[in-house]
Parts: C-alpha cells; sequence; structure tokens
C-alpha cells in the first residue's frame, strides 16, 4: 500500500510517497536521496541509520516510514549549522581524530547529538550509554568518546 | 635530527569534514544513470554436482533485465591460484557458491527474481575440517587442479617451510621443553560498509569499475584478464575508488560479485550495481582464516631459547586467495620474534567445503602469535622465570639479521618491554589480587612494505595549478587509516609548502602511478617514501625555474616596499647574484634564499612565481613523478628465506583483567599498548591505529568466531557475531609511541597499521592465567572455555 506523508524533515516540511513495507531509511537513502544516513545491517543492530525523531535517537532502518508522518526528522544533513559549517559536534569528531572510515560517523553524531541535547554535562558512562547501540570497527571509540566529552565542555563554553 | 614543520603535528584528515556531515559518498550512495541492480543466487549445499538450472521464470519477470548462469557466459577464472570461477557450472564446494545471477531495474526485482531460480543438485558428501579433509578417504573439493590436471588429495599445492640451524642440537641443548597446541577461529572483517561495486561500459567496451578494493591495480589486471575472456581482449579496466566503509583485508582479492557485476554489465548495456547487505557480507565474503598451531620451544638453564619449531595447519575452505600466503607472514613471528638459534617451520592449507578464507588485518601474525607468545609464558613458568625477564633475555636487537634473513635495522623491543612493565608496575609479575592478574605479549611486523609480489612499489605523481595548489595523484587507498592526512603532512614537509595547498585526488586507476596494495602496514611508508623522491624532484624543478625568475620578481617587491615605506634602506645583499638554483629553498609556499636577511620583500609566493613562468612565451607548468620500491626481498617461500620488508616494527602490549571465577567471565581492567612506529607522523590518526586494532585485537581474543555447521554459517549478523561495543571498549588503554627513527623510513617512521592486533589476544591469555592459573589455548577466550578449564582445574587439584 502506497501513501503520501507529510513530515518536518531537517526543519522543512516535504511530502512523500513511501509504501507500508518501507523503512524510513529507505525513503531517506533512496526516494530522498539523503545518503547521510548509512545502513550496516538493516536490522536495528549497528546504529549506522540513527536519525532524530522528535529530538530521540532512533534506528531508522527499524523505523516504518509511515510512522515518520506529522513527526520531526533530523538527519546528519541537518544537523551541521549554515552556511557549509559543521555543527560543534561535528568538529569535535573532526578534531580529535573521531572519524576513520567514517560509515558509523552521522549514525554516531546523532546519537551524540540526542544526548547533548539533553545532558549538557554527560558523564564518560552516560557517553558509551549513549553510545553502546553505534558499532564502529575501526576506532576503538577511545577518540569518539573524547570527542563528545570536548564538544559538551565547548557547547557549555559558548554564551 | 632536524626539525619538522608539520611531520609529529596534529593533522586533521581531509575526507573527516565530509564525512562528519554526511556527504562522503560511499559505494552504496553511488548511482549512475540507467544502473541496474545485480544480485546473486548462491549454492543450498556445500558440496553437490549442478544438475539443472531453471531460469525461465524468473527471465519473465517485469523488470529483469538479465539473467546468467555458467551456461549462458564465458568462463572466468579468478583466484590466488586461478580455482574459483565467476559462475559456478558443474559444482558446488561450499554454500556461497555463485551458481546464477540477475540485473533488474530495483533491488526487490532483483531479489524477487533470485527467488524464481531453481537449481536441481546432486549432493555430495562433504569435508569440513582439515584433518577430516587430510584423510586419505576424503572426498574431494576439487577433482582436478585449475589446468585440468587430476587431483588426489585436498592439501593446497602451497609449500611453506623453514629450517635453520639444526633443530636436534637445539632440542639437545635445551633444559626446558615445553609444547602446546594453539588454535584461532574464523574471524569476520566486519566493515561497516559492505562489499560493493559498480560495473559500466562505455561504448567502445572499456569497463569502469567502482570497487571497494585495496588493490586497485592488480585489480586492473585481474579485470582486464577477465575482459580478454569475455571476448573483449585489448580492453582495458579502470577503477576508481569510492569512500571506503573500512577494508582490514577484504578488499586485497578481486571477488565473484565484482565478475559478475561485469558480466551482467556487459550482457544489459547498463551500469550494474551489486551491494551486499549484511547477512550476504557475513555469509558470502571471505573471512580471515582459522589456524591450528602447534608449538615446540626449548631453552637452556639460563632461560637462552635453543630451539622452535613450529607446525600450522590452516582451513583453506573451497579456494584460495591471497590469504593462502599467510604463512609467509607467519614465517615472521616464527623465525623472528626473540633470538632463536635452532628453528624449524611448516604449514599446511587444506581444502575443505567450508567458506574460503582471505586477508585480514595482521595477515597470519596475529595467529601464530597467539600461539607463541603463551607458549614464551608457560616456558617462562617452566624456567621459574619472570615472563619479563624471559623476554627481556631473549629479545631482539638493533643489526641482528634474523635466521629467515630479516634485516632489524632498528629495534625498540627493550624500551617497549620496560615500558609496558613500568606502566604496569610489573613487580615480577605478581599478581594484582584476588583472580585478578597481568600478562604481556609482544610482537614483530612488516613495517617497510612487504614484498609478496614481484612489485613492491608505489608511486607519487604531484602536480602545481596556477596558485600554487600541488595536487597529488597516489594509487594507495585511503580505507579510513589516515592515509590521506599523512600525505599531505608528507608533502607539506618535504617539498615546504602549506597542508591547506595540498589536495590528495581520488584513487583511480586512469590517473594515478601503479601500487601493488594497501595492505602489510605499508601505505604511510610508501606514500611518504615516494613523496619524499617526488618532492625532491620537484624542488629542483622549482629552484631551476626560480633561479630565471627569482630576482625580476623579488626586484617588485622591494619596489612596491619602499612605495610604502619610504624610510626603509635594503641590507647589503646581492639578491641577483645569489639567485643560484642551489641557494634556494622553499618553506611553507615561499621561495627563499637560504642565509638571506627575513626581509618580507626578499621571498616569492611560489603560485606567483609558478604563473610568472607558465604566461609566457614556451611557457611551462610544472608536474613531477616518482616510483618507490623499498629494498626488501620476495622470500622463497619453500625454504623459508628473505628479507620481506626494510624494516620491523615491534610492539609490546601489557593487560590487566579479573575473572570472575563464577561465570567465567573476563572483565578487562585496562590495557597497556608501547609501540615501535619508528616516528610518529600523525599523532591522532596514529593512536586511531592503534585504539582500533586494538580493539579488533579485544574482539579475536574474547567475542569472535564466525560459527559453522557443516559448512553453513550460524551467527551471519550483529546480534550473534559479536564485535566490541563502547561497553565492551570500556577500559582505559595507555598507549606510548616508541620513536626509533629507523633510517629506511619517511622522516623516520615505520608501518604501523597491523601491529595493534597481534599481541592483544597473548597478553590477555597470560593475564588470565596470572589471574587464575588456568591456560585457554583456543580464541575466543569465552566465558564456558574459562569455566570448564577452572573446573578441570579443580578436578586435578582434587586428584
Ligand atoms: S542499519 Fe539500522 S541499525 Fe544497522
Ligand atoms: S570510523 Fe569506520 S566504522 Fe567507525
Amino acid at each position: 500500500m502506497k501513501k503520501k506523508i507529510t513530515l518536518t524533515l531537517n526543519g522543512s516540511q516535504i511530502h512523500v510517497t513511501a509504501d507500508s513495507h518501507q523503512s524510513l531509511l529507505d525513503v531517506l537513502r533512496n526516494s530522498l536521496r539523503l545518503t547521510g544516513t548509512k545502513e550496516g545491517c538493516g536490522e536495528g543492530e549497528c546504529g549506522a541509520c540513527t536519525v532524530l525523531i522528535d529530538s530521540r535517537a532512533v534506528n531508522s532502518c527499524l523505523y516504518p516510514a509511515f510512522e515518520a508522518g506529522g513527526k520531526n526528522v533530523t538527519t546528519i544533513e541537518g544537523v551541521a549549522d549554515k552556511k557549509n559549517q559543521l555543527a560543534t559536534i561535528q568538529q569535535a569528531f573532526v578534531d580529535n581524530g573521531a572519524i576513520q572510515c567514517g560509515f558509523c560517523t552521522p549514525g554516531m553524531i546523532i546519537s551524540a547529538k540526542a544526548l547533548l541535547d539533553t545532558h549538557p554535562n554527560p558523564t564518560e558512562a552516560e557517553i558509551r550509554e549513549a553510545l553502546s547501540g553505534n558499532l564502529c570497527r575501526c576506532t576503538g571509540y577511545v577518540q569518539i568518546v573524547e570527542a563528545v566529552k570536548k564538544a559538551a565542555n565547548r557547547l557549555r563554553d559558548k554564551p | 635530527m632536524r626539525d619538522f614543520f608539520h611531520i609529529g603535528k596534529d593533522t586533521p584528515r581531509p575526507d573527516g569534514p565530509d564525512k562528519a556531515a554526511g556527504k562522503a559518498l560511499y559505494i552504496h550512495d553511488l548511482e549512475r544513470p540507467g544502473m541496474l541492480y545485480g544480485k546473486i543466487k548462491f549454492s543450498d549445499f556445500p558440496h553437490a554436482r549442478i544438475k539443472h538450472i531453471d531460469t525461465s521464470k524468473a527471465k519473465n519477470l517485469p523488470g529483469v533485465k538479465a539473467v546468467i548462469t555458467a551456461h549462458n557466459m564465458p568462463e572466468i577464472r579468478f583466484g590466488f591460484i586461478k580455482d574459483n570461477l565467476a559462475l559456478k557450472k558443474d559444482k558446488v564446494r561450499q554454500y556461497r557458491d555463485e551458481v546464477a545471477a540477475v540485473a533488474a531495474i530495483d533491488p526487490d526485482i532483483a531479489a524477487e527474481a533470485i527467488e524464481q531460480i531453481q537449481v536441481e543438485y546432486e549432493p555430495l558428501s562433504g569435508v569440513f575440517s582439515p584433518q577430516k579433509a587430510m584423510k586419505e578417504s576424503a572426498p574431494l573439493v576439487h577433482e582436478t587442479d585449475p589446468q585440468g590436471r587430476p587431483r588426489s588429495h585436498n592439501i593446497l599445492p602451497l609449500k611453506y617451510h623453514h629450517e635453520s640451524g639444526d633443530l636436534e642440537v637445539g632440542k639437545h641443548a635445551a633444559k626446558h621443553i615445553v609444547e602446546g597446541e594453539f588454535s584461532t577461529p574464523l574471524v569476520q572483517q566486519c566493515c561497516m560498509g559492505t562489499a560493493g561495486c559498480i560495473a559500466e561500459f562505455d561504448m567502445n567496451n572499456n569497463l569502469t569499475l567502482w570497487a571497494k578494493t585495496q588493490i586497485p591495480f592488480l585489480a586492473q589486471r585481474d579485470f582486464n584478464q577477465a575482459l580478454s575472456d569475455m571476448g573483449l581482449k585489448g580492453k582495458n579496466t579502470r577503477i576508481i575508488v569510492p569512500a571506503l566503509g573500512g577494508g582490514f583485508g577484504s578488499g586485497l582479492d578481486t571477488h565473484a560479485y565484482e565478475y559478475i557485476a561485469i558480466l551482467l554489465a556487459f550482457q544489459t548495456g547498463h551500469p550494474v550495481k551489486i551491494v551486499y547487505n549484511r547477512r550476504e557480507e557475513f555469509t558470502n565474503l571471505s573471512p580471515r582464516q582459522s589456524s591450528q598451531t602447534r608449538i615446540v620451544q626449548g631453552c637452556d638453564q639460563e632461560g637462552k631459547l635453543t630451539f622452535r619449531q613450529v607446525e600450522v595447519l590452516q582451513d583453506n575452505g573451497a579456494y584460495t586467495s591471497w590469504g593462502a600466503t599467510y604463512p609467509s607472514v607467519m614465517l615472521m613471528p616464527a623465525t623472528s620474534l626473540y633470538r632463536v638459534p635452532h628453528i624449524m617451520f611448516d604449514a599446511k592449507l587444506v581444502y575443505t567445503n567450508n567458506t574460503y578464507c582471505q586477508a585480514m588485518r595482521g595477515y597470519g601474525n596475529p595467529e601464530l602469535t597467539w600461539a607463541l607468545e603463551s607458549n614464551m609464558d608457560e616456558l617462562a613458568e617452566e624456567v621459574g622465570m619472570d615472563p619479563l625477564e624471559f623476554r627481556m633475555l631473549n629479545r631482539n636487537e638493533p643489526g641482528d639479521t634474523t635466521p629467515m634473513g630479516l634485516k632489524i635495522s632498528t629495534c625498540g623491543l627493550k624500551e617497549c618491554l620496560e615500558t609496558v612493565a613500568q606502566k604496569m608496575d610489573w613487580k615480577g609479575g605478581t599478581k594484582k589480587g584476588k583472580n585478578r592478574g597481568i600478562g604481556m605479549a609482544s610482537l614483530i611486523h612488516v613495517g617497510g612494505g612487504a614484498r609478496i609480489y614481484r612489485s613492491d612499489a608505489s608511486g607519487v605523481i604531484l602536480k602545481l595549478d596556477d596558485f600554487g595548489n600541488v595536487y597529488v595523484f597516489h594509487g594507495g587507498v585511503e580505507m579510513g587509516q589516515g592515509l590521506h592526512a599523512v600525505l599531505i603532512q608528507s608533502v607539506a614537509e618535504a617539498l615546504g609548502v602549506q597542508p591547506d595547498k595540498v589536495f590528495i585526488n581520488p584513487t583511480d586507476t586512469g590517473t594515478c602511478p601503479w601500487d601493488v596494495g594497501t595492505h602489510a602496514s605499508r601505505g604511510a611508508f610508501m606514500a611518504g617514501n615516494a613523496t619524499i623522491l617526488a618532492a625532491d624532484k620537484m624542488r629542483s624543478k622549482i629552484f631551476q625555474l626560480a633561479e630565471e625568475l627569482f630576482s625580476a620578481e623579488v626586484g617588485k617587491n622591494l619596489k612596491k616596499y619602499m612605495a610604502k615605506n619610504p624610510d626603509y634602506r635594503p641590507p647589503e645583499f646581492d639578491f641577483a647574484k645569489a639567485s643560484k638554483r642551489d641557494q634556494f629553498d622553499l618553506r611553507e609556499g615561499n621561495v627563499i634564499i637560504k642565509n638571506a636577511p627575513p626581509e618580507p620583500w626578499l621571498r616569492l609566493d611560489l603560485g606567483r612565481m609558478l604563473r610568472a613562468a607558465h604566461f609566457r612565451p614556451q611557457g611551462r607548468m610544472l608536474t613531477v613523478e616518482a616510483f618507490f620500491d623499498p629494498p626488501n626481498e620476495l622470500p622463497d617461500n619453500e625454504k623459508g628465506f628473505g628479507n620481506l620488508s626494510a624494516t620491523y616494527a615491534f610492539g609490546t602490549q601489557g593487560a590487566e583483567v579479573e575473572v570472575d571465577t563464577e561465570s567465567g567471565e573476563v572483565k578487562i581492567i585496562r590495557m597497556v599498548a608501547v609501540h615501535d612506529v619508528g616516528k610518529v607522523l600523525n599523532p591522532p590518526g596514529l593512536k586511531g591505529q592503534i585504539y582500533g586494532a586494538l580493539a579488533q585485537g579485544i574482539g579475536y581474543a574474547l567475542y569472535e568466531e564466525l560459527k559453522l555447521d557443516k559448512g553453513k554459517i550460524q551467527n551471519p549478523d550483529f546480534r550473534d557475531y559479536k564485535i566490541p561495543r563502547t561497553q565492551e571498549m570500556n577500559f582505559p588503554i595507555d598507549l606510548e609511541f616508541i620513536e626509533t627513527n629507523d633510517s629506511f623510513g619517511p622522516f623516520g617512521a615505520k608501518g604501523v597499521a597491523e601491529p595493534g592486533l597481534v599481541p592483544t589476544a597473548p597478553a590477555i591469555a597470560n593475564a588470565i592465567y596470572n589471574a587464575v592459573g588456568v591456560r585457554i589455548r583456543d580464541l575466543p577466550i569465552t566465558p564456558e572455555k574459562v569455566l570448564d578449564a577452572l573446573k578441570n582445574q579443580k578436578k586435578s587439584n582434587i586428584s
């Protein structure tokens, strides 16, 4: 069954036709060609597909596209500040060597953003917990956890 | 040692911002106009004859553009010893054998078409362990060799053997001898970005392939051979490498899915994309080989090693990849980690009906070091020595030539051992409390390329534009390891420009110079050395131009400067006379005269000079190339000799663990990793390499195992195949780098992409032994194995 859904995507209202069996990830990547959100497993096990739905980090590969109707969805494409400038959390990943192959990065950054939006001063345990659904094969997570800490500091220092 | 401007400084990776913004394009993200989606039908049996393939239903499905099998396609043979076929004709030898494939207008239709293909098989009995496969009565996986000659057994026609000294003499001299058998499992690379490619032909029948590969130039050769097999002799393949979602060895061979995409693209006249989903990746991509190692070592009364005997048996699976050369790397630790006078090494690979295997990070070294460093601790205990002292006594030293002929130029093993001991507060290896223990293990690895092919070379082309920008063309592959950041640093340092003026072009066989492949920790070592050569050439060209142009241009500078600063008196310095090619230097993008006064006008912006050289009659622009083939040797594997690498990396890791004797769970309290890296090039990049490798080492030690039942993979997802998450890696890792400034290395550096996972598992196993007195010999060290061992320990204590 096909249906037209309306949602707020990265700040703008959009309409898109989706099929009942389609995941939000499928619609984002294939219908809307927003390929920043990655598919690492398609089964809810890796977090590469993480997006924000109404401020909550969600695996978009398991999220039915229909359910996104009326919701506020943020993908990695919507995280950067205006004018081609990385957001603080993204810049912290770049500066801290937290990115290698980069395939997990969009999902990691979304999960980290979801945490920092609600916990401006997270403990290491909270950071590890928030990222525990995001697999990374390259980094061993050390520099990723550090990047989130640094981003939190920088965000708190911001006026 | 001179001071560096850029080497050793934190350098952000050039692809970082795009990756952070979700803009980097991986194979999964690429699309071509008119592109079709390919899908493969895999075997339903581990060993069977193919009786009949019925594709009629699939062909008639709307949206299906081609259905191919070995019966309607030319035969394409590939693999390290050419024992594999892109599409299987008469027989399947493993569950993942490709029997048919389709191309369709969308992935769903392609998937449906695959379901509609019916294959009739006559099942054959299979062999699923190397031991059984070696039995005389075992069914043959391959009845004939690739040349069609009958085979009589399942052992591969590859010999790996080494003897040096005299084993009997070594045994005779030994006061203590310890023997052990160790095993390692099949392990998946688990790149977060799965495998895939897009194949596209132009109207001249030349092929472009966007490929997830680590060997674009060897792949070009393989695919050109395939084109020839397809009746397109003389046609060419251009390989373009997109952003890679990890490599870890999985891109060191060409794969059946790539040949199938090529066949489908040729058949349909459309670009064809094949991308594996995670389950396909787990079931159809070749993992790291499993291994069984028997090791015997002996030492004299003082603890000096007198001999080492190592026999390895590897399950090759049904076909042969480059991974079949693991033993050539195993030979390195077997003969050369610690000083041993009398050595015997032998390795056998055996065909089975299991999934066939390929390269993974470390390439045989983690397998062998697992046995070797576990056995070192056992022997130390037998002698009654502290494992640290035992290792110190037998350690390698700079200047050593090892029994297989490795020439150890620099060696930081002593410093690595000492630093780990100091960081762990080693104290004779005394345990840290009840059920809490410490252990260590060391490693040797190739750090200066690794000649496993006739050429071990890499090239670099540097092209300057009118603005003083430097474009770099290099055939090595950025998989995530940070190669491009190191290239930028190397160019900036060696040429004398600012890093933000250096641009790395995408890896493309059509534009980049040849490179044997990004493996064996060789990327930064090779790229750095080739860059230094190229930069030297470029500098002399620049200085040649400066001889013609410098004094006129700075003359103009001086005029302008004087006009602005009327009171200025220029120093006594005849810059026209000093404008000689051997007097110039290039610093941060400015041509200057060495030893000239530091006047701001007395420097010439490189871009300005290049424009002056370009826009004049008979103008010129500058491009240079350099090709670097390191001073190393292709080893003779049958005899087991040869200086594989120009230099060798060393390292030691220490583990502190706590064992829960109720559950068998091993908790890592902390890890210490000290590595001889030659020279730190890019600190964040280097740390990332060691942290990341160490995490893979943790997975190898404690969690990861691809489980097979009669050839069928039982855990093809991240639920059942566990790789470390943030929670498993929740312990401090104390890193330190020993800089030995190797004369072969670019700026003194050694390759270090793999060492971080080589000693991790034995360091942990040694710590477990230290904690609770049980020795685990089979990876991964699961709670069940620990509990079993604890139970057996109790039993033997009682009896
Ligand atoms: S792709 Fe959604 S969790 Fe892996
Ligand atoms: S950076 Fe490669 S998976 Fe995380």
